[in-house]
């Protein structure tokens, strides 16, 4: 297999030693069908042993390893290393999250953020176990599966410039996941949800520059999630003032 | 240190600890759970499981039928009323979850739909598309988040079980934002910390899998049971050993050699037609699978590729339709690693690494013989999956074992004697040293990364799908001395914050004790059954070995072996029959 020398230029910050992050170059030899984590891999196998990153399935579907590649947030075990421009890598941690060490980030807010949008079943009637299954159609899964497949990797929330300026904004996967629920059929929980989605850190924060969109791995398209919520919710708020409820019953 | 007081202690947030944290808030309200994760919950390699989870649920299919393709999947080596309660639960868990809200693809008629898969006579595998073990993942961590007991505690990796007064009353844990030791003093501990496919060079598991619960249950006393057996997909990609699902040959998808011939059917698996037929070719077993590709490679019949050998999964007769809506992933992962669009192309594949049958040894009740101490998931054998596992029983195991070990830990807590504190902060200084001996350690000529790679060539060297004494007796020493080079390695990185170089360092360790096991069962089993294959014997035993291994730890030193006879209830050991004689 052929080899390319690549150059890394990954953003380094130990919080016990460093003032403030710098970077470090690593010269890697890469094979061609290698990702971005195969070379990061290499270096901590091979080159400096302190470098720290989240990782764990390499095939971009745990979520650990969103990072900034040449200043855009990407999964890093799905970029390969063929399709970057030739040059140094610029290697960092996903924007607009503190930096825990290296290209860990402080997690916390997106983790608060993802439980404050209720994302469970809510249901104003249950159904025992023992009368089975829901029926759900084909049609009835379609709409909402798509906002089922975010692996919370965060790369949304790099991506999202209101998230950069407001950070009480609850952000597109969470809303992207709170518009799973509420468009499933087996759902009652909207209006529940609506306390915190339609309030104003929620839908109406943002600014619709789809970003969030763009950069998902997954396509989950959290972009269309929240505009369709911001319609829902308009509609709601009407159906209240004419005293005719809102909500999904 | 801080000691974090709490009544159930779970280990790991994947399948089996979400469900079984889950299990303790419905059934305990009271109690408070300490959820401890070396990663965040979603990251759990439970995500990765593509094809679905098996429960009867259809017309026609029958519970006796899944007990059956169970047991004779695992080479009669399951215990049968674990089965038994296992196929009796399948259902009820698979419909929770759906209530639960998991998006399980669906009928026409808005029924849950199943697919067929490999060893099951019947179709009754539930499926999300092939991103099975995501969704069940997402729905159970987003279900957790409903409940005010559970506490979770992510990135924090434990490192030993305290026992004190013959009872497992606490663990050990790394925060590792601080790289602080905690203390988690508690009535009840479950361990969920899934398998350890790492020690293996080529496997579809992700880095988190190496073996952390299996060696801290061994290293208290606990035996790890039928270690032995290791499973290889049969369909991995070659270079990354990302899985291609089962599922594939369920939906219709054919192996071919070199030559374009579906060699499954020279490994009574045959004949090719008609297909797609249950229980026959490609989806039979994998343990035969895996071993069919060994002797076309030896026949020179595989595929020479820029990664090694291969074979074909030829997927192109289902179309682009079916394939985007049944294989989505799959489609994607060919077409990312290996550049190949199954649509239009052949897919190479090859066996790779992709689960442990063997574990902490844990009766029905998920219970170990430490009292107070319980396992499920992957790291624990109960045991269901005997010398092979059937695809779409794990996913299935974590639910209904999870739930077990989460009810019986609850009732534990609650009937559970006084904490004997300065005991367990006792064992904790010493969970401590254990730590800071590594942080003080001087370079001691090892490296890590070295030590590694030797592990991993010499367990596919000597514990790969064909086995032999010379093969193993060397990877039995191998093991040794890396046990004993293991305790040279010193940090490079002596510093607290997210120290992944400490974390690296006692996950090898943690590798090297369960390998141990691993390698040392293998040797003394002298028989061939399920996915344990040796070249000095070829036939099954029942007469010496239709018994469980079971290995104790001995410190540095080799494990002590001893046997346990299998439960069998209703089901004599038999031959397994695939293909057209299949029943």
């Amino acid at each position: 297999m052929t080899q390319r020398a690549m150059e890394l230029s990954i953003l380094r910050y130990r919080p016990e030693e460093d003032d403030k992050p710098w970077f470090q170059n690593y010269q890697v030899p890469c094979e061609e069908d290698w990702v971005v984590l195969d070379a990061i891999n290499y270096v901590k196998d091979h080159l400096d042993s302190s470098l720290s990153y989240r990782w764990s399935c390499h095939m971009a579907v745990c979520g650990s390893c969103g990072m900034m590649i040449n200043g855009d947030p990407a999964l890093s075990c799905k970029t390969f290393i063929r399709d970057l421009r030739s040059g140094p890598v610029r290697i960092e941690p996903l924007a607009n999250f503190p930096i825990e060490r290296d290209l860990v980030v402080v997690m916390d807010d997106f983790m608060e953020k993802l439980q404050r949008v209720k994302p469970y079943m809510i249901r104003k009637t249950g159904k025992p176990l023992e009368e089975g299954e829901h029926l759900q159609s084909p049609a009835q899964l379609k709409k909402f599966k798509q906002y089922t497949l975010c692996i919370n990797c965060a790369c949304c929330y790099s991506a999202c410039p209101q998230y950069a300026l407001i950070p009480e904004f609850i952000g597109p996967a969470a809303l992207a996941l709170a518009h799973r629920y509420n468009q499933d059929s087996r759902d009652q929980g909207r209006d529940e949800r609506e306390d915190v989605t339609a309030s104003n850190e929620g839908v109406w924060d943002c600014s619709f520059a789809g970003a969030c969109s763009d950069v998902c791995p997954k396509h989950v398209d959290p972009a269309s999630a929240v505009q369709q919520m911001k319609i829902a919710s308009t509609v709601d708020w009407f159906m209240r003032r004419l005293g005719l409820g809102g909500g999904k019953s | 240190m801080e000691i974090i007081k709490t009544d159930v202690a779970i280990i790991g947030a994947g399948g089996a600890g979400l469900r079984a944290a889950i299990a303790v808030a419905e059934s305990a309200p009271d109690l408070n759970i300490a959820l401890i994760s070396k990663v965040y919950p979603m990251r759990s390699h439970t995500v990765a499981a593509e094809g679905g989870a098996a429960g009867v649920i259809k017309q026609g299919d029958t519970l006796e039928d899944h007990f059956n393709d169970t047991v004779a999947g695992g080479d009669w080596l399951c215990d049968q009323d674990a089965v038994d309660l296992f196929i009796r639960q399948a259902p009820v868990e698979l419909t929770q979850l759906e209530h639960w809200g998991c998006p399980w693809s669906r009928e026409k008629s808005g029924h849950v739909a199943v697919r067929p898969f490999g060893g099951m006579k019947n179709e009754r595998t539930w499926f999300a598309a092939d991103k099975s073990g995501f969704h069940i993942l997402h729905t159970l961590f987003q279900t957790s988040l409903k409940y005010p007991s559970i506490k979770r505690y992510d990135e924090f990796y434990c490192t030993d079980l305290m026992v004190a007064d013959g009872r497992c009353q606490g663990v050990s844990a790394i925060e590792m934002r601080t790289g602080l030791m905690q203390l988690f003093q508690t009535r009840s501990v479950i361990i969920a910390a899934g398998g350890a496919g790492w020690m293996f060079p080529f496997t579809t598991n992700g880095a988190i899998k190496t073996a952390d619960g299996m060696a801290m249950a061994y290293r208290a006393g606990v035996p790890l049971k039928d270690m032995e057996f290791v499973q290889y997909h049969p369909t991995g990609l070659p270079g990354t050993g990302i899985l291609l699902t089962e599922g594939c040959r369920g939906e219709g998808g054919i192996l071919v050699n070199k030559d374009g011939y579906r060699y499954l059917q020279d490994y009574d698996l045959g004949p090719p037609d008609p297909w797609p037929r249950n229980k026959a070719m490609e989806l039979g077993p994998r343990d035969r699978l895996s071993q069919a590709f060994w002797h076309e490679q030896k026949k020179g019949r595989t595929v020479a590729s820029r990664w090694g050998d291969v074979v074909h999964l030829d997927l192109r007769h289902l179309g682009e339709k079916k394939i985007n809506e049944k294989l989505p992933l799959v489609r994607d992962l060919a077409a990312s690693y290996v550049g190949t669009d199954p649509v239009h192309e052949l897919v190479p594949v090859r066996p790779v690494v992709h689960y442990m049958m063997g574990g902490i040894h844990t009766d029905i009740d998920a219970a170990t013989p430490l009292p107070g101490l319980y396992a499920a998931g992957e790291c624990a054998c109960v045991s269901i999956n005997g010398a092979n596992r059937l695809g779409s029983n794990s996913l299935t195991e974590l639910l209904v074992f999870g739930k077990r070990a989460g009810e019986h830990a609850a009732e534990h807590a609650r009937s559970a004697a006084q904490p004997a504190e300065s005991e367990i902060r006792r064992e904790g200084e010493a969970a401590r040293k254990r730590v800071t001996d590594l942080f003080l350690r001087e370079e001691g000529g090892e490296n890590i990364t070295t030590l590694r790679k030797e592990m991993n060539e010499t367990m596919e060297s000597g514990a790969g799908i064909y086995r032999s004494e010379d093969s193993m007796r060397e990877t039995c020493d191998k093991i040794t001395e890396l046990r004993e080079r293991y305790s040279r390695v010193h940090l490079e990185d002596k510093s607290n914050v997210f120290n992944t170089n400490m974390l690296y360092t006692m996950e090898v360790g943690s590798m090297l004790e369960a390998a141990h096991a691993v390698a040392f069962s293998a040797l003394n089993r002298k028989e061939s059954r399920g996915s344990h294959q040796r070249l000095d014997y070829t036939a099954r035993d029942d007469d010496k070995f239709l018994k469980h291994s079971l290995a104790y730890f001995q410190g540095e030193g080799e494990p002590r072996m001893d046997y346990l006879d299998v439960v069998i209830t209703r089901s004599q050991p038999g031959q397994r029959v695939y293909g057209g004689k299949a029943k």
